[in-house]
């Protein structure tokens, strides 16, 4: 399965869920400061591991940086 | 020259022992540092710790798996509050789904919205920003807006239900200063939220000065994060705002076109 993940296509297993797609980002999804939208929708943090994606969702994974 | 002493003393623990009130919290520091802009980690922890700043403005961005270190660990190690901005957003719709974001990672409805109309001036857009907060405000957000120095758009803002309003000095890391600070006075005067200026300020006596024209506080980053010394503007910009709001409370001499002595005409020796 083919998604978009932070706007590059990436391979993940069928079934994948949202928590694995921030796994693969590398972030570390148990800290505070990463978020996740799946087509443009935020999916609350407590909801990651039951959403599962399918085959080319927009996923962004984001976290907090220097700024403002 | 005792009662003269005290009142000074009491006049200083006005400006720095008594808290300033923004969303329902009492902070001690009305001074907020941007993150942005440091040239490293420690750098930006040694200025975060000599501006006494209590809050730190965080932008989102997509998730960088080379990135070294962590803002957001750094910012709680020092005990800091954590704002979230919604930096580089030009409509509405990116803005509230940026601060939606924002929610969801920083586990706070607090946001420094921003919605800028172009990548030149990065000036905001009044009309997405109006529309921005008006549908946050409803979203339980405690929204507080980077605004132009525009006395009109700081009431609308106000009253949609902004829990402050940040007029600009000047564009954003321009280091300009204030170029309106009749415009920031009329906000001032008029405004039942806090006043922050937000953007422009250069050095120490733009903060000085921004206090002196009646804000509650000074939000500002590149000034202090662009200096050559970091941590020594950082404590400079500390003491203008101290210096600013002191100077306020203690009511300036009016401007005059020509002088007045202070030294009196009376009793002055015929030297021949």
């Amino acid at each position: 399965m083919t998604i978009r993940l932070n706007g590059e296509p990436v391979e993940l297993e069928p079934g994948a869920s949202v928590i694995d797609a921030v796994a693969h980002t590398g972030a570390d999804g148990s800290a505070r400061g990463v978020a996740v939208a799946v087509e443009g929708e935020v999916v609350p943090r407590g909801e990651w591991e039951r959403t599962e994606l399918r085959e080319g969702q927009s996923v962004e994974v984001v976290g907090a940086i220097q700024g403002g | 020259m005792e009662r003269a002493t005290s009142e000074r003393m009491g006049a200083r623990a006005g400006s720095r022992g008594e808290g300033f009130e923004l969303g329902g919290r009492t902070w001690r520091s009305r001074l907020i540092v941007g993150s942005g802009g440091f040239r490293s980690l420690e750098q930006m922890e040694a200025a975060l710790t000599a501006s006494e700043t209590e809050i730190v403005t965080v932008a989102l961005r997509r998730v960088d798996p080379a990135a070294r270190g962590s803002v957001l660990e750094l910012v709680d190690r020092l005990g800091l509050f954590a704002l979230p901005n919604t930096a580089g957003c030009y409509t509405a719709r990116d803005a509230i789904r940026t601060a939606q974001l924002a929610r969801e990672a920083f586990e706070t409805d607090w946001l420094k919205l921003e919605v800028i109309g172009d990548d030149r001036t990065l000036l905001p857009d009044a009309v997405e920003l109006v529309a921005a907060a008006e549908t946050l405000v409803a979203d339980g957000f405690t929204v507080l807006p980077y605004t132009n120095d525009d006395p009109i758009l700081a009431r609308r803002l106000e009253d949609i239900g902004c829990t402050a309003v940040m007029p600009l000095g000047s564009p954003i890391g321009s280091g300009m200063g204030i170029r309106n600070p009749y415009n920031i006075e009329i906000i001032t005067s008029r405004a039942g939220v806090p006043v922050i200026l937000d953007a422009g300020i250069g050095t120490a006596s733009d903060a000085a000065l921004a206090m002196e024209l009646g804000c509650d506080g000074v939000l500002l980053a590149s000034s202090v994060s662009r200096a050559q010394d970091p941590v020594s503007m950082a404590r400079a910009m500390r003491a203008g705002v101290e210096a600013g709001l002191e100077a306020r409370r203690a009511g300036r001499i009016p401007r005059r076109r020509h002088a007045e002595a202070s030294t009196p005409d009376a009793g002055v020796p015929d030297l021949g």
